[in-house]
């Protein structure tokens, strides 16, 4: 749909090359590119013109080098400024000496402040921690019977309290966070979590409110929940929550969208403080440390290959990929049980949409984003089935497979014959596409090629 | 403060009125400087009209959009010759409008009661909160409302919209958490029916747009509707928040594909957002706004009026 920066960037550097030097005649159309990308990303106006400036100062005056192009050498100013921005600090968390630590979980309604709780109630579990859960929302109705339901989902601990028909209000808050702190001690809960109603930052009750409880449980850590999806005001209510609170970090929620989230480098500048964590979809697992580098891609729209590498190093069984990769390769040796084990293992890394999310959308990977919506995630399993459904000697040599056998295929894996003759064509397409990787190695030294591109931009 | 800038002391508020006073709550350094370069004096140069496009985009209105605003004005300022602020500012004003009332309201038509109204979007914008609002508003308007629970995914949902209606006198069909949100909406419209209610209003879970199953899911509960009466759901709402960035015009794209989103609810318009980005979503998508959310109240939720809004987007 949008057309990537690094695109726009080689259409407004066609003419440089041969000109020796980046000069502010010829940066200044690269530059509005860049701006409008970084807004069309949702970074703050003020921020953009902020970063605008010094990425100027940065790249006028700069040789052309031959190793890069103009639009390699400009990119790596944008992401190395924008980098610099969002900072090197990862989460972090600051423990008190005397537990229980404690977390205060900020933000607007409807930012994620409930289910983040959740979420890093279960990651501080997995370190070993054992967090204490009190949601202080008396206003919504029924958020803390939600938060009540997500601490049970992940077995940890949750002070319930009792309103005793205390009208809502910041005496009731109060009290409900007094009462979880003890309760937090007495039953050896090293973390309580504290989440919050959701508030406007305008408001100045509950505003007040917040810095009553800021001051009553001294905690080590005051959340700031922020929706990815979020516009230019991103800067107002962070600003206002810093201001009020002394913010000591962000959560970005819903990043599993498709929103570019510059949010994040506008409340990063405002507030000074890192993001600590990304929240990647509504289970309980779907929490990630941040990474600076990785988001700058997204703003960018170039993809996330650190995630995917690393996610595929997570699942896949290493051992298995060169064993499979190497008979692959042989030529004659890639068989269906060896199609249908690959499927499995590229299953384990999650959703074919997630994976292909992380591609940049440049490159040999160009219009796959796009595609991403339309991928069937039900095909892999319907192709298992279906290689499930053939016999031993059918699986090792497709050759066999004949029309009565095609029949019996598909009425074994609940397919159509039409479903199986696709497969099997795909089979053959890709058995003859490793083939010739195999021998001349092209499609191999092409790939490997634009991979050492990708890093060596970072 | 409020009271002053808009010369009604004593008077409740009209619909308008509290419309511009939600989106005008706090003036802001942005609406300083729209007052400051659109203020009569000033000469309208490349440079005004330049600093205007940063004002528009400041507000969420979006690059492209912005742009195409401008250029509208820069060719009207010449051809017009329009020299000062005040003529640059009714002119902007004019071209905002014009975006905005040209979407078509589209005319539902209920051959069989009940109405039903589908109410969609991402996690947080505040569906189950719009939901009990606006039960309310029909209430208020003497029809019967009949409330289902179809967000059977999130924690606590179905517990939350019950409240609302307690709130408003409403009754509610409920499934339990994890049921299936069109068995929900099956025995709702049967007990619609059967009570002969006026409107039934559906909550659905928030899910993003990008996920395609449960995309799929709200085509499903389009078409266990259908099967009640061929033209529901009459009307499908997609609630957005006021604080949502150019991601907007892409939740309204891809919802509107899947469950042909009739119009949007745009909520926290309390807050210091100004909900730009409906001017690109009505300008690319042909998306008109029904109701604009201000507060936490019942009474919070009214029908959007595209003069009042534009005018608290320049005015502040």
């Amino acid at each position: 749909m949008f057309e990537n920066l690094s695109e726009k960037l080689q259409r407004t550097f066609k003419n440089l090359r041969g000109q020796g030097t980046v000069t502010e005649e010829n940066i200044g159309e690269a530059l509005k590119e860049i701006r409008i990308a970084l807004l069309e990303a949702d970074v703050n106006l003020n921020v953009v013109k902020d970063l605008i400036e010094h990425i100027r100062a940065k790249a006028v005056g700069q040789e052309v080098l031959t190793a890069l192009s103009p639009t390699e050498q400009v990119i790596k100013i944008v992401r190395d400024e924008l980098v610099a921005m969002l900072g090197t600090d990862t989460a972090r968390f600051k423990f008190a000496s005397q537990p229980p630590t404690v977390i205060l979980m900020a933000g607007l309604q409807g930012s994620g402040k409930t289910t983040t709780s959740g979420k890093l109630a279960a990651w501080l579990k997995k370190g070993g921690h054992r967090p204490l859960l009190v949601s202080v929302d008396v206003y919504r109705p029924a958020a803390r019977e939600q938060l009540q339901i997500v601490a049970k989902a992940i077995g940890a601990n949750l002070y319930e309290g009792d309103l005793k028909g205390e009208a809502a209000g910041p005496a009731l808050v109060e009290r409900l966070a007094k009462e979880a702190r003890r309760e937090a001690i007495i039953s050896g809960c090293d973390v309580m979590i504290v989440d919050t109603a959701g508030r406007l930052h305008i408001d100045e009750g509950l505003m007040t409110e917040m810095q009553r409880l800021k001051s009553l449980l001294n905690p080590q850590e005051i959340l700031f929940i922020a929706d990815a999806m979020t516009g230019q005001d991103a800067v107002r209510s962070a600003k206002e929550f810093h201001d009020r609170l002394a913010l000591t970090g962000t959560v970005l929620t819903k990043m599993d969208g498709d929103a570019r989230g510059g949010a994040a480098l506008s409340i990063r500048h405002v507030t000074g403080q890192p993001i600590k964590f990304i929240g990647m979809g509504e289970k309980p697992d779907a929490f990630e440390p941040f990474h600076p580098d990785r988001i700058v891609s997204r703003i960018l729209g170039m993809g996330d290959i650190m995630t995917l590498i690393e996610k595929a190093e997570e699942h896949l069984d290493r051992k298995k990929s060169e064993e499979l990769a190497k008979k692959a390769l042989m030529g004659d040796g890639f068989s269906l049980d060896d199609f249908r084990e690959q499927l499995r293992q590229i299953k384990k890394m999650g959703s074919l949409q997630s994976i292909i999310k992380m591609l940049p959308s440049v490159g040999p990977f160009q219009g796959m984003q796009q595609a991403a919506g339309n991928v069937d995630e039900k095909q892999f399993t319907r192709i298992e089935a279906i290689i499930n459904s053939m016999t031993a000697a059918e699986r090792k040599n497709h050759e066999l497979i004949s029309g009565s056998r095609r029949k019996r295929i598909a009425h074994g894996s609940g397919t159509s014959v039409q479903e199986v003759n696709q497969m099997l064509r795909q089979y053959v397409q890709m058995r003859k596409m490793f083939k010739s990787m195999g021998k001349g190695g092209a499609v191999q030294r092409r790939l490997m090629g634009s991979l050492a591109n990708m890093r060596g931009g970072r | 403060m409020l009271q002053s800038l808009f010369n009604t002391p004593e008077q409740k508020p009209g619909l308008m009125d509290r419309m511009k006073q939600a989106v005008a709550r706090t003036r802001t350094g942005l609406q300083e400087r729209m007052d400051d370069l659109l203020s009569l004096a000033r000469p309208v140069d490349e440079s005004a009209l330049e600093e205007l496009e940063g004002t528009l985009i400041a507000s969420d209105i979006g690059v492209a959009t912005s742009q195409e605003i401008i250029a509208q004005l820069r060719q009207q300022a010449s051809r017009r010759q329009i020299r000062d602020g005040a003529e640059l500012r009714h002119l902007l004003k004019a071209e905002m409008l014009r975006i905005l009332d040209s979407v078509p309201l589209g005319q539902r038509t209920v051959t069989a009661r009940p109405e039903v109204i589908l109410m969609v979007g991402v996690n947080g914008t505040g569906k189950t909160t719009t939901t009990g609002k606006l039960a309310a508003y029909f209430r208020e308007q003497g029809k019967s409302v009949l409330l289902c629970a179809a967000d059977t995914f999130r924690a606590a949902a179905i517990e939350q919209l019950e409240v609302w209606g307690q709130r408003a006198g409403v009754e509610m069909v409920r499934t339990r958490q994890g049921g299936d949100p069109s068995a929900a909406l099956y025995d709702a419209l049967q007990a619609a029916q059967a009570r002969g209610i006026d409107v039934l209003i559906v909550d659905t879970a928030g899910r993003l747009h990008t996920k395609n199953n449960l995309m799929a899911e709200l085509d499903k509960i389009r078409r266990t509707a259908r099967r009640f009466s061929a033209d529901a759901p009459h009307e499908t709402l997609l609630v957005m928040d006021a604080t949502t960035g150019q991601n907007g015009l892409q939740q309204a794209r891809l919802f509107t594909q899947a469950a042909a989103v009739s119009g949007i609810v745009l909520t926290k318009l309390d807050g210091t957002a100004k909900g730009g980005i409906v001017i690109a979503i009505a300008r690319e998508l042909q998306l008109p706004v029904r109701f604009v959310g201000i507060g936490e109240q019942m009474g919070d939720l009214i029908p959007f009026d595209s003069n009042a809004f534009v005018d608290s987007l320049l005015e502040g």
